[in-house]
């Protein structure tokens, strides 16, 4: 006769040691590192490689070689220093007009919460397709900007097509598209510092430039390294715009490190020097984050009174 | 099919009676132009089916990467009738120029299985062909039993057959003996002037037949003509601005853009006294007489213009300028076309072509069926089809050319263009160097002529350096 158990089987409970619970919870983690760390690996990899698609015969390791050549190119200098002006003019300029703006917009008013509304159209727009709508507003023929320059005495003005001109043109569309970022992060930065300072200083009668050096600027500069920080990375990888509008020229006047890169790859096929100028570009952003993050921590603990 | 329907047929199938006749007979006789396609489709048809095994592959489905073009519309346009013929199945992917090759490259560097048939310039087979990503079509063509008798593969022109023909040797000559086919033409374009008929009336301009006389209508149309300048040729940071009216002129000049020596060492030959004379001539025209944003302008803006009116005339692809006089242009049916030999001592035009090719991948995985695919893309049945009922120019076939139907309708609408086409088809080939640096090379050279244009530097200085640096790079690729 069988024995019928009068109780139901526990559902058996999967446990997982104190142990091993950190390793698994960090497994997602570590997964998206893989994936990133596969592709970056690789990358270096063909950067210590003579490797042309379109000379699979003279494919070897030169160990370095790329690097090595890159100090008597020229062509690198230029794409060095074009990268780091455009970065650096691009970041200054939208973070004087990103402060001003934020400033100017800081009360909460209702036209004000429209207007910073407003102000996120063009950080919608995507870069690639602003640089198309730039590039029609500056053709010479029948371009709305072409003609308003026109009005004011320069009818000769080339904007992307020339030498002269082409650095201010792209710079002009990143600001347009990009200043709206630097306003949305020092506004919320300046709607979130705490009033006690600014009554204190109201009613000891500070005046307002005063107001500003020493208490707003100083209490902001947390949001400001931040933005900065972020346009810094992002412009100094500018592709889209610069492509869009000029294809890195006139000549080489706008060859940046994405786009020299590029066209390595996909029009040259010179896989190796394109993946040597991936990864200078990549030791560039590190270095400037390294900088940024110290300078943000050190405003952090100053701030928390521990230096 | 009626008694007098099949004879009209039949004269048309035995080439007594044009496409274009044929259609007009059997309209005379109450069909419709719909019946009347209808029907030659199912002639084609059967006629093609004779003599060779289409249905080989019935039932295989086949993938293709297509650049959005007119070729590539006139071909989906008649797929139904390759589907009928060989009961296989084509599928496609097409993407607009500005990507297209990037994603050819990217289909063929991982290797991937997707695609069996892609189109391709005479130029990336370059690259393609020695990194083993496409394959050598002689295998296929040259073996009856796997091509139809009437391919004809000699109908189709001999500069071009040579032109998509290498032998990977760099600096190895086009179509030599030992050349590898990497792909079959399928549409071409010549540089000549297209021109605005009207705005060379006014002006009182002669369309010019040389580079001296083309820079001087062009100073005189950019001085005459109210809202529009005097020439149109292509000025992006881009080999593509090097290939089309550029080169052609240059090469009339004799000029090349390297040097081989006998031991096949390559060394650049664009800085001799005749070249830096033509490239000083050719700067001061785009300063004096071109379009204020030059260095921005491709074939795009070079077209728009001249078919809104813009330019007076383009120095570009010849079917450009057909395109531009279509419908929907504001110019349309004023422009005129004519052959240009830049040097006032040549015999005849030397036009540099763009080839729009048709190449198999070598990692298909169905290459026969892929070939039956190509055979018939590239076959003279569907290239009169697209040059008699679409907008497929140029064809590549001599038979083509010779279609009385196809001729008439261009000489009636498109005046000149024939007679631009006839005089310089025999000159049409590619004037480049074949060898792995192309593009790094052209891309410079067009880098550097826009830093010309933009007085960054003088001709001559310019022309030194750029012949210093395409060496180093010849150099530092064991090639020079």
């Amino acid at each position: 006769m069988a024995v019928i158990a009068d109780t139901p089987p526990r559902p058996r409970r999967f446990r997982v040691g104190a142990r091993a619970l950190p390793y698994l919870l960090s497994l997602p983690a570590l997964l998206v590192c893989i994936g990133i760390l596969i592709p970056f690996g690789t990358a270096i990899w063909y950067s210590l490689q003579r490797y042309r698609l379109s000379q699979p015969w003279a494919r070897r390791m030169n160990w370095g070689q790329n690097y090595v050549d890159f100090l008597s190119d020229p062509a690198f200098w230029n794409t060095l220093q074009v990268s780091m002006v455009y970065a650096a003019t691009a970041v200054v300029v939208q973070l004087v007009l990103g402060l001003s703006i934020a400033l100017l917009l800081q009360r909460r008013t209702r036209l004000n919460n429209v207007i910073s509304i407003m102000l996120l159209l063009p950080l919608m727009t995507a870069p690639v397709l602003a640089s198309l709508m730039w590039t029609l507003m500056t053709n010479a023929n029948f371009g709305v900007l072409s003609w308003a320059a026109g009005q004011i005495g320069f009818e000769d003005m080339r904007w992307a097509s020339s030498p002269r001109t082409a650095l201010f043109t792209v710079l002009l569309v990143d600001i347009w598209v990009y200043t709206p970022f630097m306003v949305i992060l020092l506004l919320a930065g300046l709607r979130s510092l705490p009033s006690q300072p600014f009554e204190a200083a109201a009613l000891d009668g500070a005046p307002r430039l005063f107001v500003f050096w020493r208490i707003t600027l100083p209490m902001l500069t947390p949001y400001i390294l931040t933005a900065s920080l972020f346009r810094l990375l992002d412009a100094i990888q500018q592709f889209d715009i610069i492509y869009g509008m000029t294809q890195g020229g006139p000549g080489n006047t706008l060859m940046v490190f994405q786009v020299e890169a590029y066209l390595n790859f996909f029009q040259q096929t010179n896989v190796g020097r394109s993946a040597a100028l991936m990864m200078i570009l990549w030791a560039i952003t590190y270095a400037l984050s390294a900088v940024f993050i110290k300078q943000w921590l050190r405003l952090r603990e100053r701030a928390r009174g521990e230096v | 099919m009626s008694r007098r329907e099949q004879d009209l047929v039949d004269a048309w199938l035995r080439g007594r009676l044009d496409r274009r006749g044929l259609i007009k007979g059997l309209g005379a006789l109450g069909v419709s132009a719909a019946g009347a396609n209808a029907l030659v489709g199912m002639a084609t048809t059967r006629a093609m089916a004779a003599d060779f095994d289409w249905r080989a592959h019935a039932g295989t489905s086949l993938r293709l990467l297509l650049n959005q073009h007119p070729y590539t519309d006139a071909m989906i346009a008649n797929l139904g009738a390759f589907r009928e013929l060989t009961g296989m199945d084509v599928t496609f992917d097409v993407f607009p120029e500005d990507v297209y090759f990037d994603r050819v490259t990217a289909a063929l560097a991982s290797g991937s299985r997707e695609y069996d048939v892609f189109m391709t310039g005479a130029y990336m087979t370059w690259t393609y062909g020695p990194a083993g990503w496409i394959t050598d079509l002689n295998e296929w063509i040259n073996d009856p039993a796997k091509t139809a008798p009437a391919y004809a593969w000699d109908d189709v022109l001999p500069g071009l057959r040579a032109s998509t023909a290498w032998n990977g040797v760099p600096g190895g000559e086009l179509g030599s003996p030992d050349a590898k086919q990497w792909c079959i033409p399928w549409g071409y374009e010549l540089n000549n002037v297209s021109y605005n008929r009207g705005m060379f009336d006014r002006a009182g301009v002669a369309v010019p037949t040389n580079m001296d006389e083309m820079v001087e209508a062009a100073a005189k149309l950019n001085r005459d003509i109210d809202g529009a300048y005097g020439v149109g040729v292509r000025g992006s940071r881009s080999w593509a601005t090097i290939h089309p009216g550029f080169l052609s002129a240059y090469a009339n000049f004799g000029q090349r853009d390297l040097n081989v020596s006998a031991d096949g060492k390559l060394s650049a030959a664009m800085n001799t006294p005749e070249s830096k004379a033509f490239h000083a001539q050719w700067v001061r025209m785009i300063q004096e007489s071109g379009p204020r944003d030059w260095s921005n302008y491709t074939w795009y803006q070079v077209g728009q213009d001249l078919g809104a009116g813009a330019s007076a005339m383009i120095f570009d692809a010849d079917i450009l300028g057909y395109f531009m006089n279509g419908e929907g242009n504001a110019m349309a049916g004023q422009l005129g076309y004519a052959p240009f030999a830049a040097n006032p001592a040549a015999s005849a035009p030397t036009p540099n072509v763009w080839i729009w090719s048709l190449a198999m991948s070598n990692f298909s995985q169905r290459k026969d069926a892929a070939w039956w695919f190509l055979q018939w893309a590239s076959g003279a049945e569907h290239g009169l089809f697209g040059a008699t009922e679409m907008d497929f120019v140029n064809p590549v076939r001599q038979s083509v050319w010779a279609d009385e139907g196809f001729r008439s309708r261009l000489e009636n609408s498109y005046p000149g263009y024939v007679n631009q086409h006839d005089v310089s088809a025999p000159g049409a080939q590619i004037y480049f160097t074949a060898q792995p640096l192309f593009f790094d090379l052209t891309t410079e050279w067009a880098a550097t002529l826009q830093r010309m244009v933009a007085n960054e530097v003088p001709v001559d200085e310019g022309l030194d350096q750029l012949a210093a640096s395409v060496d180093r790079q010849l150099r530092d690729a064991d090639l020079g």
